[in-house]
This record gives structure tokens, C-alpha cells and sequence, in this order.
């Protein structure tokens, strides 16, 4: 390493397609997850237009039933692991390092490997609207509607090997993750003085390890009950569809936990920062993260309240769930405890950070109302719980994300997104996600059950359906203000200072963009705010050194390859059983030469 | 230079344990589910199968006793493995590694006897829940055993190179171990669960 002359390593041309394709630099690998996430989020978006659009009148007929079930199939699904997970992800790749003071993450080829394995299985799970049809039988996949004869096309192959591959994405980033937290913090980086977000980081990524080998292992079943004539799940030869169920749903439960958690993480950094003042009550934010993540394993049968689990089981069940209000509660009135008395700036990462604590206490009031089991088997598939899971997903999620998405964008690209356009967004995204989800409280209770395509004039549901649809297309208008925000943006010239907003964590200490060693001199951890800590008491970061010898990672494209290669076993198994040889022939390969690649 | 000494970026950690041990562990922590997840099929469709050959006329526990006494050797040939990477000497390291190499093909060979045996005597995936849950089971449990010969083959190959393993020898043969022992464990408990405890 020493021997390797001149400041930075010897990584060739620093842009282009190929500097690209064989990176190992975590920002550009969360900018390459962020970029391809928000168009996946683009095409779940798409689908829930279709899908509003025909239920916006009564007896619609702008899909036929078939469709409709891929749409709304397809919609959960790209929302879910292609368009939320990912864009969490990229958040995870650009400021794990950053906030914890790393160069880069513990094993940056694993990381290009992980991006890539994601792309592979999006771009499987799309395909399949060209090949035969997308999946059709919801994104939970209940057996024995997901049996060969009952569905027969392929799309529930690509359900299973789509799956397969993004959940070995999401592990392989997990693991990474984990191992970047728990042994690449900066000096004096304590656990206790972790961000809130590198704590949510962390947590979910233990939610990933422990819950998608369930969801593998389901899938794995489902794949065997499709093309090598086992019956797990089918009744009739002594299969059992409940235990599809049961599997799906302990991974189920956690996911709903990943999907949240990053965007508590991201507003537990952006409130302080815009309130000027510390987070209140730091340790009881971080333990309440991971009652929640423990919990989150033990809650997943209220899911299945109504399949006949037993008195015992739903009480039990029903009270574990209701526990979770709890730590989430204290969250609430932590983030509450941070605005009150502070010097609150309200620029648009603000707005979407204070509109997640109120769309997100909606959603979890809510959930704590089909937590009961009389009121929830009253509830079970009505538009009731889509109501629920929006406030909580685009409420809680999204909403999150785009403030993270507005806080960050300085420090990632070097540029301000225009906050006018920006507030824009903000109104239109809250004023169109309560027009289109809160009417279906409604529509639920009024009866109205879940993926229907069409519904009777005479039923009392026309005035919310089209209120709903309105709102949806509201909500698309924002989405092009954003867009529009970020083109307008990405044409000017870098003009971000590197500590923007006044910010505590250790990202605000470098330049914006950030170098490719992130740090010019690794800094040193003084306190739970270290920026602010500084600031207070007049420590300055030493200068950086006139000649920097810092070694980072070369370039590699065998993560490329390693991912083309399973993206080649998924295809073999929707195709011909030789493709998966090549492809098992081609992944040795690559890991072998992986191996003795040198990383010096 | 020291290309064994190789960490990425990092030169030391946080905790003091080397990151690529520390992914392995919590990477076994996954594969604690994921064979949890098959173990527990397993055992709800214990007594479900609505028509023969079932467990107590098919499993053989004399044989896999046997396959089970070699896959229980093998962590002790590796546990020698790793004792001469570690204490620098090579060809006590290279001998168990193949030890443990031929143990583990041992064992695979008595899966595939196994399941064809079943297979001539009408069991087979599609036959019952048994069938469907056993093989699932001990098959991807066999692919588990399969890779970690392969990661072992690996090892062996390379340590013939001019170089062996390089400064880090001890440390690579180490982390195969975990993962070798883990998939002993694993065995432990679906012999127990599987063979041993009666229908």
C-alpha cells in the first residue's frame, strides 16, 4: 500500500460508464442506489395511478380484473423492495461511513455486489410484465392461490426468484452494514454517541438478518411446490397453507419495521438540527428503536387473525402488538420534546420531518385499533387497512425519506434543491396522501374489501373513490415538482458549503460532496453532537497533511460479474436448468478470483 | 504490501475483531433462522403424512449413526487444521484439511446413498409432507456441507502455492472453521430431531 505513490490510489478515470460499473465507493454506490430507487418508486407510482384511475367511478373500465391483480401486486412489491428498501439503502451506503467517521464501509466490494444483485432482481421482477405476466396474487402471496394450478403463468415464478435474489441483496448489505457499525466507528465513537440514525442503520440491518432466511426459506418451499412437485402448501395432499403464512409473516412484521425505521432514523437527525437543539432524550430514543426491532419478532400473527389461531394465540398475539405503541409512543414524544422550545428553522427537510409525526401517529392509531381482535376481524381486507398502511408507509416512510432527500442533498451533490419548488412538493405530496388515504378509512369501515377492480354505483363508495383518485394524481403532480426541482438543481454549479444547515454529525465536517476518502483527517469523537461539541468548545479538526497518503480500495468489476452470474442461476430457474449451471459455473469463478484479487 | 494483511481500509477495528470474522459470526446468526425456519417445517408436518412410506419404516439411524460419527470427526480434523495454521506448521495444517475434506465427501457420500435408498423405496418429494420436508431439509443442509468442502478444497489448493496461505494462514483456516463447525451443529440437532427422537 505504501508503495502506491501520490495522494489517492491509482483508480484510473474517476467518471464514465466503467468507473461506474466497477466502483467500490460507497457514495457512489448509495448514489447509485438512490437513482435507481426513485425510478422503481417512478414505476410503483405509475401502477397506483392505473390503479386509482379505474376505481375512480364505479363499474371502471380501464383494466380488466387480471390487470388490475398484477398492478396492485406489482405495486406492493416495487413500492416495498424496490422503491423504499433500496432508497433507505442509499442513505445507509452515503452516511454510514460519514456519520461514524469510516473512510469507507467494512467490505466495499460486497457493497458494489449487493447493488448489483438488487438491480438484477428489479430488473427480473419488471421484466416479467413483457414475459407472461406480472405476479398476480398479492405481494404476501397466500397459498394455495400461488399453487401451479391456480396460477399457472409464471408470474409467481418471478415472484419467487425476484424475491430471492433482492432479499440475498439485502442481506449481503445487512451484514455489511452491521459489521461497519459495530467495527469502523472513528475514535471515541462510542455506541452511546452513535447518530439516532446510524442506531435505526443498525437495527434494521439486524432485522434483515434474522428475518429474510424465514422469507428464503418460504420461498424456497413455494419454488419446490411449483416445479419439483413437493405440497407444502397445498391442503388437499396434506400441505399446509397456514405455515406459508406463519413463515412469510415473521418476516413480514420485522419488514414493516425496516421500512420505518430509516425514516425515524432520518428525522431523529433532522428535528434536532433544525430545532438547534440536541435530541431529547437520546438513549430513550435508541432503546425504544430496539424494543420495537425485538418486538417486531414477536407480534407477526396479528396478521392472521382471522385464519382460526385459537383465543389464547390472538390474545397473546393482540397485547404484544399493542406493546409496540409503547416504544413508539416514546419516540413520538421525544421528537415533540426536541421541536418544544427549540429555535425551529422551517426549511422543507422540516416540513417533511414534523409531517411524519403527525401522518405517522394516524397510522399507528390506527394500528392499534385493528390490534383488537373483534375490530380488526371487522377490518381484515377492507380499505381500512390500506388506509392504515399508507398513513405509516407513504406517511411514515416516504415522508421521511424525502426529508432526508432535501437535508442531505447539499452534502451529496454539492448543490441546494430550490427550496420554493421544494415546499411545493411538501404541500402537494400532504394535501394529496390525506385526500387519497384518508377517505379510505371510510371506504373501510363502509365496507368497501381490498383489491376488488370494480365496484356497484348504488354501494355508497363513489364520492371517496374519486376523492381518493383525485388525491393520487395530487400526489403525482408533487412528484414532478420534484423532479423538475432536482433537474433545475443538478444544472447549476456546486455552491454548498460543507456545514449547511448548522449540523452535529461528523458528514458536516467534510466537504460537500465529500472527497473519495471521505475524510482528509479521521476525526476524533468528543461527544454525542461532536460538530457542535467542537464548535462550543473551540476544538478545530487538525489541517490536513500537504501530502495525503490515503489508501483506498481499487475499482473492482468482479462484484459485477459475481451479481450478472446469479442474475443468471434466477433466470435458469424460469427457464432452462442449464442457464443456472452456467451461472453456478461463472459465480465460482468469481469468487475465487474475487479472493485473490488484491485490495492493497 | 503485505498482501495477506489486506483489511480494505480498515487496519484495525472498533472491537478488536477482525471484521471478516465478525461477518462470518453474525452471517451464522442468518443461517441459525434459515435452518430454523426448515427444522420447525419439518416438525409441524411431523405426522401429517396422509400416506406412507413413513419416517419409523424408512430411516436407517444405524447408517446415518455412522455418517454422523464421520461428520462429528471431521470438526476434530479441523480443529487439528486449524491448530497448525496457527501455530505455523504447514503440513499438519495441509494433511487435516484434507482429512477434513474426505470426512465431509464421506458424509455427502452417505447422504446420496441415503436418498436413493429412499428413492428406490418409494419415497420421494412429492410422495408425502415427510418426504417434502426431509429432503428439503437435509438437502440444503448436504448443499451447506457441499460449500464448505468446496471452501476447504479451496484453502488446500492455495496453500500449495509458493507462498501457502500467506501471514495469515492461521486466520482463513479459522473462519472456514466456524463455518464447518456451524454445519455440524446444524447436523446435531436434525439427527436428534429427525432420526433419534421416536415418531
Amino acid at each position: 500500500m505504501a508503495t502506491t505513490a501520490g495522494t489517492l490510489p491509482a483508480v484510473g478515470a474517476h467518471s464514465g460508464l466503467w468507473s461506474w460499473l466497477t466502483t467500490v465507493d460507497h457514495k457512489r454506490i448509495g448514489a447509485l442506489y438512490g437513482v435507481s430507487a426513485m425510478a422503481f418508486f417512478i414505476m410503483g407510482g405509475i401502477e397506483a395511478i392505473l390503479i386509482r384511475t379505474q376505481l375512480a367511478v364505479p363499474n371502471g373500465t380501464v383494466l380488466e380484473a387480471d390487470r388490475f391483480n398484477q398492478l396492485f401486486t406489482m405495486h406492493a412489491l416495487t413500492m416495498i423492495f424496490l422503491g423504499v428498501m433500496p432508497l433507505g439503502a442509499a442513505f445507509f451506503n452515503w452516511f454510514v461511513p460519514l456519520q461514524i467517521g469510516a473512510r469507507d464501509v467494512a467490505f466495499p466490494r460486497l457493497n458494489a455486489l449487493s447493488y448489483w444483485v438488487f438491480i438484477g432482481g428489479g430488473l427480473l421482477f419488471v421484466s416479467s410484465f413483457i414475459f407472461g405476466g406480472a405476479p398476480n396474487a398479492g405481494w404476501f402471496a397466500y397459498a394455495p392461490l400461488t399453487s401451479e394450478r391456480m396460477s399457472p403463468g409464471s408470474g409467481m415464478d418471478f415472484y419467487v426468484v425476484g424475491l430471492l435474489m433482492l432479499g440475498l441483496s439485502s442481506l449481503i448489505a445487512a451484514l455489511n452494514f452491521a459489521v461497519t457499525i459495530i467495527n469502523m466507528r472513528a475514535p471515541g465513537m462510542t455506541m452511546m454517541r452513535l447518530p439516532v440514525f446510524i442506531w435505526m442503520t443498525l437495527v434494521v440491518a439486524f432485522l434483515l438478518i434474522l428475518s429474510l432466511p424465514v422469507l428464503t426459506v418460504a420461498l424456497i418451499q413455494l419454488l419446490f411446490d411449483r416445479s419439483f412437485t413437493t405440497h407444502f402448501f397445498s391442503p388437499e395432499e396434506g400441505g399446509n397453507p397456514i405455515l406459508w403464512q406463519h413463515l412469510f409473516w415473521v418476516f413480514g412484521h420485522p419488514e414493516v419495521y425496516i421500512l420505518i425505521l430509516p425514516s425515524f432514523g432520518i428525522i431523529s437527525e433532522v428535528l434536532p438540527v433544525f430545532s438547534r437543539k440536541p435530541l431529547f432524550g437520546y438513549a430513550a430514543v435508541v432503546f425504544a428503536g430496539v424494543s420495537i426491532a425485538v418486538l417486531g419478532f414477536a407480534v407477526w400473527s396479528h396478521h392472521m387473525f382471522t385464519t382460526g389461531l385459537g383465543t389464547v394465540p390472538q390474545i397473546v398475539f393482540s397485547a404484544s402488538t399493542m406493546a409496540i405503541a409503547v416504544p413508539t409512543g416514546v419516540k413520538i414524544f421525544n421528537w415533540l420534546g426536541t421541536l418544544y422550545g427549540g429555535n425551529i428553522r422551517f426549511t422543507t427537510a422540516m416540513y417533511f420531518a414534523v409531517s411524519v409525526i403527525v401522518l405517522f401517529t394516524i397510522g399507528g392509531v390506527t394500528g392499534v385499533m385493528h390490534a383488537t381482535v373483534p375490530v380488526d376481524t371487522q377490518q381484515q381486507d377492507t380499505y381500512f387497512i390500506v388506509a392504515h398502511l399508507h398513513y405509516v408507509l407513504f406517511g411514515g416512510s416516504i415522508m421521511g425519506i424525502f426529508s432526508g432527500v432535501y437535508y442531505w442533498f447539499p452534502k451529496m451533490t454539492g448543490r441546494f434543491l430550490h427550496e420554493g419548488l421544494g415546499k411545493l412538493h411538501f404541500w402537494l405530496f400532504f394535501i394529496g396522501m390525506n385526500l387519497t388515504f384518508f377517505p379510505m378509512h371510510f371506504l373501510g369501515v363502509g365496507g368497501m374489501p381490498r383489491r376488488i377492480y370494480t365496484y356497484d354505483a348504488d354501494l355508497g363508495f363513489d364520492t371517496w373513490n374519486m376523492v381518493a383518485t383525485i388525491g393520487a394524481y395530487i400526489i403525482a403532480v408533487g412528484m414532478l415538482a420534484f423532479l423538475w426541482n432536482f433537474v433545475r438543481t443538478m444544472r447549476q454549479a456546486p455552491s454548498a458549503p460543507n456545514d449547511p444547515w448548522g449540523g452535529a454529525t461528523l458528514e458536516w465536517a467534510t466537504s460537500s460532496p465529500p472527497p473519495e476518502h471521505d475524510f482528509d483527517v479521521v476525526p476524533e469523537v468528543h461527544d454525542r453532537d461532536p460538530l457542535w461539541y467542537n464548535r462550543d468548545h473551540g476544538v478545530t479538526t487538525p489541517a490536513a497533511p500537504a501530502h495525503l497518503h490515503i489508501h483506498m480500495p481499487p475499482p473492482s468489476y468482479y462484484p459485477l460479474v459475481l451479481g450478472g452470474a446469479l442474475l443468471l442461476m434466477g433466470i435458469g430457474v424460469l427457464s432452462h436448468l442449464a442457464v443456472t449451471a452456467l451461472g453456478v459455473v461463472i459465480a465460482i469463478y468469481a469468487v475465487w478470483a474475487w479472493t485473490l484479487e488484491p485490495t492493497d | 504490501m503485505a498482501a495477506a494483511g489486506a483489511h480494505g481500509v480498515a487496519h484495525h477495528s472498533t472491537t478488536g475483531i477482525d471484521n471478516r470474522k465478525l461477518l462470518m459470526w453474525i452471517f451464522l446468526a442468518s443461517e441459525c433462522l434459515f435452518f430454523g425456519s426448515l427444522i420447525s417445517t419439518y416438525l409441524i408436518f411431523k405426522g401429517k403424512s396422509l400416506v406412507g412410506p413413513y419416517p419409523d419404516e424408512i430411516l436407517d439411524i444405524p447408517v446415518t449413526s455412522i455418517s454422523t460419527f464421520v461428520l462429528l470427526m471431521s470438526s476434530l480434523a479441523m480443529v487439528l487444521a486449524v491448530y497448525g495454521a496457527e501455530h505455523g506448521r504447514p503440513r499438519m495444517m495441509k494433511l487435516w484439511l484434507l482429512v477434513t475434506i474426505l470426512l465431509g465427501l464421506t458424509f455427502l457420500g452417505f447422504q446420496v446413498y441415503e436418498f436413493r435408498t429412499f428413492g428406490h423405496e418409494g419415497l420421494n418429494l412429492a410422495t408425502n409432507q415427510f418426504g417434502a420436508s426431509f429432503f428439503v431439509l437435509t438437502g440444503f443442509h448436504g448443499t451447506h456441507v457441499g460449500v464448505g468442502v468446496l471452501i476447504l478444497a479451496s484453502l488446500l489448493l492455495a496453500s500449495f502455492r509458493r507462498s501457502g496461505l500467506g501471514r495469515e494462514a492461521g486466520f482463513h483456516v479459522e473462519i472456514a472453521g466456524l463455518y464447518w463447525h456451524f454445519v455440524d451443529i446444524v447436523w446435531i440437532v436434525i439427527f436428534t430431531l429427525v432420526y433419534l427422537i421416536p415418531q
